[in-house]
């Protein structure tokens, strides 16, 4: 199983020198295990499709919720303007509206010029929840975790590996942090004992203080929830816009000293690519 | 044992900030967490006591009505609420661990799911003076 960091900022996208290093596109990743593909959020990092070679009739975009950091690449998704392209996208299901029409309010005017209508591809829309279910060889099992807004996370298992992938997600919310037991712990069954965890990290701790309810996770309570998940990565993401590259280098030396023990760590940078057996 | 759903921990973590008695049940009545307000009036804690099953927890109540008649438990809100997945809402007497008889108001409703699953139910409570109302 490979998997291709297409974009790891969190929010929205930077453009400055400064922020280069780890990555300037918000939340996309990609998953390629014998030849079939699965994209993980069309955040801007989508724009890192067009530099593979793929050309399978079918392709799968998984998205985790529809934030717009999280789909703002899909209006510039190459497949979308290929006749004849199977383009299926899975999200999060909600009692209300269908991810059709909630994805068309920014798939038209006056956000986007080009209606989802329009679209000569053949688009399939699948919702999900609490799920399981195969594509292609992929087992992917969802299930609904905190963050505003209808948010899933994806286990993906794939011939010998299990990744698992969850940019927006703050299990600490609530008075006293996360309840360190595992039935009271959001999103615990799709973490499990994942190969590599990929997880909000984007706020230290003293940042956190001021934005609980926002969301997102501090690096620490990130690295406490792949201990208590017994991940055995973890891949610290969705990096906050406002962090400059020397910034993020800074907190991380400074994490270091104090992550000791716990679940190793890396932290995720744009373009990389992740070789998993 | 899997986790439960965020709708049951979200509700457990509002619970642990309130200072209202609160009690989260399953969706057969165990109780699966009661806060700090709750401990008191339960005489239990929740750190030794862990999960109740219903047939344990429910028993330490003895609802009366303004009559100190018993009240069937197929008339308490919590109750209604488990078998109708609706919220309900009922004055009633409890007995305090003093013994002393002590009136409540008790709001219970059920948790349902965006995937419109029903997951359990809460049950907040406030203790009425007799010379409010």
């Amino acid at each position: 199983m490979k998997i291709k960091l297409c974009g790891v900022r969190g929010s929205f996208q930077t453009s400055d020198a400064e922020t280069k290093t780890f990555g300037t596109r918000t939340s996309c990743t990609m998953v390629v295990e014998d030849g079939e593909l699965l994209i993980l959020d069309a955040g801007s990092g989508i724009q890192h499709f067009n530099s593979i070679n793929f050309s399978a009739k079918r392709v799968d975009i998984l998205l985790t919720h529809l934030h717009m950091d999280h789909i703002l690449g899909l209006g510039f998704f190459s497949p979308f303007f290929i006749p004849e392209q199977e383009v299926h996208i899975w999200g999060p299901k909600t009692s209300s509206q269908s991810l059709r029409t909630r994805l068309s309010r920014y798939l038209s005017p006056p956000l986007f010029p080009v209606l989802l209508r329009d679209l000569p591809c053949n688009l399939f829309f699948h919702e999900i929840g609490n799920a399981e279910f195969e594509i292609n060889h992929f087992k992917i099992k969802s299930n609904y975790i905190i963050h505003p807004g209808p948010t899933i996370g994806f286990r993906v298992t794939g011939n010998h590996s299990v990744f698992t992938y969850m940019p927006d997600h703050e299990p600490a919310l609530g008075r006293n942090g996360m309840i360190r037991n595992p039935k009271w712990i959001s999103g615990f069954d799709i973490a499990l004992n994942a190969d590599i965890l990929y997880h909000d990290a984007q706020y230290t701790s003293e940042e956190y203080q001021g934005k609980k309810g926002w969301g997102h996770s501090s690096i620490e309570d990130a690295l406490q929830y792949a201990s208590l998940c017994k991940v055995k990565n973890i891949l610290l993401a969705h990096h906050d816009p406002a962090h400059s590259d020397d910034q993020l280098e800074k907190i991380y030396l400074n994490i270091k000293v104090i992550s000791e023990g716990l679940t190793h760590y890396e932290v995720a940078k744009e373009g990389n690519e992740i070789d998993l057996p | 044992m899997p986790a439960y759903g965020i709708e049951i921990i979200l509700s457990r973590q509002l619970a642990d900030s309130l200072t209202m008695p609160v009690f989260i049940t399953d969706t057969v009545g165990n109780l699966i967490f009661y806060n700090t307000p709750a401990e008191e009036t339960l005489g239990q804690r929740f750190e030794d006591t862990g999960e109740m099953p219903v047939d344990v927890w429910s028993v330490i109540f003895k609802p009366v009505d303004e009559f100190a008649k018993p009240i069937v438990p197929g008339d308490l809100p919590l109750v209604k609420t488990l078998t109708n997945r609706l919220p309900y809402h009922k004055t009633f007497w409890i007995k305090s661990l003093q013994g002393q008889l002590e009136k409540i108001e008790l709001t219970s409703y059920p948790i349902i799911s965006k995937e419109n699953e029903f997951l359990g139910a809460v049950a907040i409570f406030w203790k009425i003076k007799e010379n409010e109302n």
